[in-house]
């Protein structure tokens, strides 16, 4: 085991006061050191991009915004990731068998609906089952197609039947999109009526505009959810997000402007949270397709951008280069001992040479609505691109259906993922043969292999090696540019506190609501 | 009486008839919006699965919400309900596209409104005061200061009150959304500067038009007349050029309430007010048409019915208006 599950490198500029910071780390101390530190009462109010007119409490159509960050508090899952970034139990203690193929979850005792009904093995297997089989448009089908059956033992024992083993499969149970709801009597998710076993009931739900959540008195967790009550507003405009900031409108907000946020910073009583999580850019290319074809071709590319420039002009550095593998230090086995892959137009030429087309031309489909900045990114590339020999044009595509028409469509284009909390989860999701996502359409055979082995393998060291082995063909051989993680930030002001902030998602994991509490 | 009966006639005429090609517009925009919503790339079901679209789920989506359906067939299905009182529901959150839109309704008709009783009285007086003192010091200066705030993109002066008022003066909230049930006292504040924003933008059109047909008429035989009798300039305003020259400005007052019904989506996002542009422009991006198709309808219908109220309201100051030579 030489990996710190931890994840070493993190970087947490947020303004912790170091001792409260550890003591509110959740799970980690007794509840009698925290206690002191977090106090119930108040009201949280936050500020929060990405809520549409559109959004609907099904968790099918979860993305991200203020619903997700809602839902997280009106409800729990089976597990969490706590600020660690490891899977602990919420809902449920989980155990694997020997070969990690079924999975047993023992629902806690005591844990009850807002409205009083007690959680199920019912409820749980509804939860799941809305996002299997073959008239669900859930966004996480993919993720349990490798689920075989879910049976109650009782009625608070699910168990978990998967068609080969996978030794992460508990992280998965946390993905939002399997927050535990209620099930109808026919045996479907009773979604609509918004009801969770978490700490906060749904008080008020317009979508695009405001979410007001109560505290429950009767919540089964007894060191959480210390606000009496929460607000999450819809801001879409970062300027508008940032004025309500400042005019004390709201307590916390996410994605600041970049471009301001040092200015934020200047302000007195204001905090900003940041930390460097899983997500990245991506530039996915088609390994199936010419000239893409040709690795060394591909190589080429990878060191004609100049990571370091894109991470200062675009994030402003508020992320870190990444080595063209999408495992982030955030995950638990990243392999920090890879060379870093740098800007070097004189290798970029030779691997060109070595492909044989030198004075390539090649075009690159980008817009921002992949990610913030992805534009600046391709424009700087062309530029960093010409040095090396490479004609690198830009077509800008229109932002409105981007994800429908671009990517997965044009063989070169920009694209971005939030990251996934398990190696397996991320590189089943986008880099395995024939994976939906697979957006470079790379299909490497040492790297599929090593993908099942390592997904069913119990033993640390040996899945450290293997993901290790899986990073560097990612990184070699892969279709996709990685050039940076990026991070998220939050700003608060002082009348709220919190322990140390995991680094899944914004907003504490989107957990800020159950998490935090008033200074 | 007869007379007066002869005169009414003809307006309750023109009123029937121009509610009757009102109504055949608001089919004609029906149809048209349907068709460019259609040729909009992508559907809902794409637009809400976004980047985490697979051909199953999102066939599974269309399948829920009857997408897969002919065209035509969905068409008709709508305007069926639409006749029988039934505006349908979300295609993006399965709300009655009614009740979804009754909240929006009156926060947008509020701030309009809001905004109209302070702009229209300002620039009417303005625009009096303007053509009474022609050419003077107070002239150049309205005509400056109006011409100016219309020019700035509204975005900019809204950013401009919003840094000056909130963030460093704080006399005003910089989040104009009321929460879920406010008191009259507290959204008058809250929606205070964008209705100030929305009224710097109105202000010149109506200001300028108003002073124009009041020098227009000022300029006519019948006030040099009315001066020469030894009427006051204020009188001579008031009674008798400013009735003349009512119907232009009727007209522009109409045009610019009705563009502050509907076109103020950047002032929403900017304060953050939950009003009927925001859901449009977010209906129109998920491709949500009954919602999209009920905003229109609304919208149109706005313009028909103020442009309608104009009409007869300058006809009901200029009688000669209805029998044109």
């Amino acid at each position: 085991m030489s990996f710190n599950p931890t994840g070493q490198g993190l970087t947490r500029r947020g303004l912790l006061a170091g001792a409260a910071g550890m003591a509110a780390a959740g799970l980690i101390l007794p509840r009698g050191a925290r206690a002191q530190e977090a106090r119930r009462g108040g009201r949280l109010r936050i500020g929060h991009l990405g809520g549409a007119t559109s959004d609907t409490l099904d968790p099918a159509t979860y993305a991200a915004g203020p619903v997700v960050t809602a839902m997280l508090a009106v409800c729990n899952n089976l597990v969490e990731i706590d600020a660690k970034g490891q899977a602990v139990p919420e809902l449920a203690e989980f155990e694997p068998d020997a070969e990690a193929r079924v999975w047993t979850f023992r629902l806690k005792d005591g844990v009850t609906f807002s409205d009083g009904r007690k959680l199920t093995a019912r409820d749980v297997i509804a939860s799941f089952d809305h996002h299997r089989g073959a008239d669900t448009k859930s966004g996480a089908k993919g993720s349990l197609e490798q689920v075989k059956e879910i049976r109650a033992d009782g009625d608070n024992v699910v168990v978990f039947e998967l068609t080969s083993g996978n030794a992460d499969f508990a992280y998965l149970t946390s993905d939002y999109h399997f927050v535990i709801m209620p099930a109808n009597e026919d045996g479907t998710l009773d979604w609509q009526s918004g009801l969770g076993t978490g700490g906060y009931v749904l008080e008020n739900f317009e979508p695009g505009v405001r979410i007001t959540l109560k505290r429950r008195d009767d919540y089964w967790k007894p060191d959480r959810a210390w606000f009496d009550e929460a607000v999450l507003l819809t801001i879409n405009d970062a300027t508008a997000r940032q004025n309500a900031l400042m005019t004390g409108e709201v307590d916390v907000i996410n994605s600041p402007d970049l471009a301001t946020l040092h200015l934020l910073q200047r302000r007195p009583g204001l905090q900003l949270v940041e930390v460097t999580g899983t997500a990245h850019y991506t530039m996915p290319m088609f390994c199936d397709q010419a000239p893409f074809t040709d690795p060394n071709l591909r190589l080429a590319l990878k060191y004609a951008i100049d990571r370091q420039e894109v991470l200062d002009k675009v994030l402003r550095g508020h992320g870190q280069i990444a080595n063209d593998s999408p495992i982030a230090p955030a995950n638990r086995f990243f392999a920090a001992d890879l060379p870093q892959r740098a800007y070097d137009p004189d290798k970029a030429k030779h691997y060109l040479k070595q492909a044989g087309m030198e004075g390539l031309k090649v075009e690159i489909s980008a817009s921002d609505a992949a990610s913030v900045g992805a534009l600046d990114m391709v424009q700087l590339f062309q530029q960093s691109a010409k040095a090396a020999g490479i004609d690198l044009t830009v077509k800008r595509e229109p932002d409105d259906g981007y994800w429908s028409n671009v990517w997965l469509k044009k063989p070169f284009c920009v694209s971005y993922w939030n990251g996934r909390p398990t190696e397996d989860d991320m590189f089943s999701l986008v880099y395995a043969r024939g994976a939906e996502w697979n957006e470079s359409h790379w299909d490497n055979e040492r790297f599929n292999e090593l993908l099942l082995k390592a997904r069913a393998e119990l033993d640390e060291g040996l899945r450290a090696e293997m993901y290790r082995e899986m990073q560097g063909l990612v990184s070699e051989d892969g279709g996709t540019i990685i050039p940076i993680f990026v991070n998220y930030i939050d700003v608060a002001n002082d009348k709220v506190a919190h322990g140390e902030v995991a680094s899944n998602r914004f907003l504490d994991g989107w957990k800020i609501v159950e998490r935090w509490w008033q200074a | 009486m007869s007379a007066a009966e002869a005169r009414r006639r003809p307006i309750l005429r023109m009123i029937a008839g121009r509610l009757g090609i009102g109504v055949f517009t608001l089919f004609v925009i029906s149809v048209l919006i349907f068709l460019a919503v259609s040729l909009l790339p992508g559907d809902i079901a794409q637009q809400v699965l976004g980047q985490s679209a697979t051909p199953e789920t999102v066939a599974a989506f269309r399948r829920e919400l009857g997408l897969d359906q002919p065209l035509a067939w969905r068409y008709l299905d709508w305007v069926g309900g639409v006749l029988s009182g039934d505006f349908g529901r979300s295609l993006a959150n399965g709300r009655p596209v009614a009740d979804l839109l009754a909240a929006r309704l009156g926060n947008t008709l509020f701030l309009a409104a809001y905004a109209a009783v302070i702009a229209v009285p300002l620039a009417v007086g303005l625009g009096l005061l303007a053509a009474l003192w022609r050419g003077s010091w107070f002239d150049r200066i309205a005509n400056v200061a109006t011409l100016s705030a219309i020019s700035f993109p509204e975005f900019f002066i809204a950013y401009i009150l919003m840094f000056w008022l909130s963030v460093r003066m704080g006399w005003f909230p910089s989040i104009a959304d009321p929460g879920a049930s406010p008191r009259l006292a507290e959204m008058l504040g809250r929606a205070f500067l964008p209705a100030i924003t929305l009224v710097l933008v109105v202000t010149a059109h109506m200001m300028r038009m108003t002073r124009a047909a009041v020098v227009n008429v000022l300029g006519a035989p019948y006030v040099t007349m009315a001066r020469l009798k030894g009427v006051s300039r204020w009188r001579v305003v008031t009674r008798h050029a400013l009735p003349n020259a009512l119907a232009p400005i009727v007209n522009v007052v109409a045009l610019n309430v009705a563009w502050l019904i509907t076109g103020v989506v950047i002032v929403e996002v900017v304060f953050v007010y939950p009003g009927l542009g925001q859901l449009m422009v977010d209906s129109v991006t998920n491709r949500d048409i009954p919602v999209v198709q009920a905003c229109a309808l609304i919208f149109a219908a706005v313009y028909i019915l103020l442009n309608l109220l104009a009409d007869v309201l300058a006809i009901a100051t200029n009688p000669r208006l209805l029998h044109p030579r």
